[in-house]
């Protein structure tokens, strides 16, 4: 299980409704349904993840965020979930603006591409980072729009929605991003983890 | 063909009013059971056959003495595990292997209805069928299945009675029969109906059927139900016991010698007026009509959990018109889940193993029931 599905279950009241955009395998929805009695969708482009998330009883529907967050109306969600694929969308603006619409919150990871082994990588190697959660080569990557906690922050303040919560993922340990450490956990965060809302 | 002896027969007391505006009453409805019911009665699932299908889901069809029709997919330890389920499936009405249908006798005129039978729906159908729950006893069914026509019948029946079903499973169908759907139930129509034997439906009364007629509109509809690549890799060109072309018209190709196989094989089993009404019951399908152009207003007063699937290669009951069914779902936060399955083989795939298809199925009737044991 990732490091950081326990926040997420935290921030999560009880007996909410959830949506998991990009819900994989469905081991976020089966932990949230487990430890938070939510009632929770998922939905998923890949089917054979959509096969194993109905193996495992989850009700998910295969689909593309980007084209079928449409069908859903406006506040269907206490929350929607989006783990470490905002950088994989064609357009990331409208996939926020997206859930900011169905969900009442949203919460969004992001792998970091600010990290300092990110940073080195590129400045050491000259080559295209390639990290233990960023695996892939250039030609092959489905991230295609990468961004630092920085930029994510920045975003915020650029379409204009509200950051409620920011942490930082560090070696497995979560800690808050405040404007005086931005610097620090831009530099040694993996992962970034908003809660957001509209302003 | 002596086809009463292995048949079920419920007789339907209570009047129906029809969609026609006609009321039918003491009608049969034919039907055949698997599996037990339980004590609590909460394991029944009601199964709806397609055009061509019948009661017979599984194991040896007491009259074709071939296998059911969704033998695959319903049986001991199967999707539809008959160890677990008590499944329930009718012959539609309109139909001929029981049920009330046109080869049935007008008990005013003596004579066999023919084309004097009236007109039915999908709603019809169902209306019908839903008696089978009070025969039973069976206050809430744990899922109504169904593929193409069945699929329609699913939605429908979710419809008519919201607190009828806890579980939904409509395959590679629709909610309304498109223009290409009704073109070709027309060519079949027009194959039966062009056949002189024929005869404005009065055939039964004679010692000829409209056979000729009934195995083309089967081979048309049969193309419908594969896909061109399905086609191209089993027969290509390949030509049937010959070595070269004949420069005639006989069955040169693998492919045309299925198809005549394909409709010979069929008149055995089918009446030609069925086939009338059956496929114009689905061309009258159209559950968005029925609720003013608003799809969700079918289902906006159920809880039912639905589970949709389609096939990649299905292009008579295409992905995009069963998605439009998980969207106007979605849109009033009902419990939907969806799949497409990879298949070559087209709309037929819902028939046939399909492994995919077939563990899908399993996995959401079987995690759903455990699910639904908890709660109650």
């Amino acid at each position: 299980m990732k490091a950081e599905y326990n926040f997420i279950a935290n921030i999560i009241e009880k007996n909410s409704t959830v949506l998991d955009v990009g819900c994989d395998d469905g081991t976020l929805m089966e932990f949230l349904r487990k430890n938070k009695n939510v009632n929770i969708r998922g939905i998923e482009i890949s089917k054979e993840k959509v096969q194993k998330c109905i193996a495992k009883g989850l009700t998910v529907i295969e689909g593309n965020a980007e084209l079928d967050l449409k069908q859903f109306p406006k506040n269907s969600f206490d929350y929607v979930v989006l783990g470490q694929t905002l950088q994989a969308f064609i357009n990331p603006e409208i996939v926020i603006k997206e859930l900011l619409r169905v969900g009442k919150r949203a919460i969004v990871t992001i792998p970091n591409f600010g990290n300092w082994k990110v940073r080195l990588d590129l400045l050491f190697k000259g080559t295209m980072p390639i990290t233990s959660s960023l695996p892939h080569e250039w030609y092959n990557t489905p991230n295609i729009h990468m961004c630092t906690i920085k930029d994510f922050v920045r975003f915020s303040e650029t379409i204009n929605f509200k950051i409620v919560k920011s942490l930082a993922l560090v070696n497995r340990n979560i800690s808050n991003i405040s404007k005086s450490n931005i610097f620090l956990k831009n530099l040694f965060g993996e992962l970034g983890i908003f809660l957001i809302e509209n302003k | 063909m002596n086809i009463r002896e292995n048949i079920k027969t419920l007789i339907i007391e209570k009047p129906l009013k029809l969609d026609c505006g006609k009321t039918i009453s003491k009608f049969p409805l034919a039907y055949e059971t698997y599996g037990k019911l339980n004590k609590n009665k909460d394991n029944a699932i009601l199964v709806f056959h397609a055009l061509t299908g019948d009661q017979f889901v599984t194991g040896i069809n007491p009259i074709t003495k071939k296998d059911g029709w969704w033998s695959y997919a319903v049986g001991s330890k199967k999707s539809i595990d008959t160890d677990k389920y008590f499944v329930i499936c009718a012959n539609v009405i309109g139909g001929c292997m029981g049920s009330f249908g046109p080869n049935h006798e007008n008990p005013e005129t003596k004579k066999i209805y023919g084309t004097d039978f009236p007109v039915i729906t999908i709603n019809d159908m169902v209306n019908a069928q839903v008696n089978l729950l009070d025969f039973f006893n069976i206050k809430k069914l744990f899922s109504v299945v169904g593929g193409s026509m069945g699929g329609m019948q699913v939605l429908q029946f979710v419809s008519n009675f919201p607190d009828k079903a806890k579980t939904a499973v409509p395959i590679a169908c629709t909610s309304s029969h498109s223009a290409q759907n009704i073109a070709f139930n027309e060519l079949g129509r027009q194959a039966i109906t062009a056949d002189h034997n024929w005869m404005d439906g009065k055939y039964n009364s004679k010692s000829t059927l409209p056979d000729k007629g009934l195995a083309v509109a089967r081979m048309a509809a049969h193309i419908t139900y594969l896909s061109k690549k399905g086609l191209q890799e089993k027969f290509g060109r390949k030509l049937q016991e010959r070595d070269d072309l004949k420069f005639g018209f006989d069955a040169d190709f693998q492919i045309e010698s299925y198809l005549r196989y394909q409709g010979s094989v069929f008149v055995d089993r089918f009446d030609a007026n069925s086939y009338l009404y059956i496929t114009r019951a689905m061309d009258y399908f159209d559950l968005v009509k029925q609720f003013d152009g608003n799809l969700s207003n079918a289902f906006k007063k159920t809880k039912t959990k639905f589970f949709i699937m389609s096939f990649t290669s299905d292009w008579l009951y295409p992905t995009q018109e069963n998605k439009d069914i998980v969207i106007a779902l979605n849109a009033i936060g009902a419990n939907v889940g969806f799949v497409e399955i990879e298949s070559d083989k087209g709309h037929d795939s819902f028939l046939l193993e399909v492994p995919d298809f077939l563990n899908a199925l399993k996995n959401f009737l079987d995690k759903s029931y455990i699910e639904s044991n908890n709660e109650s």
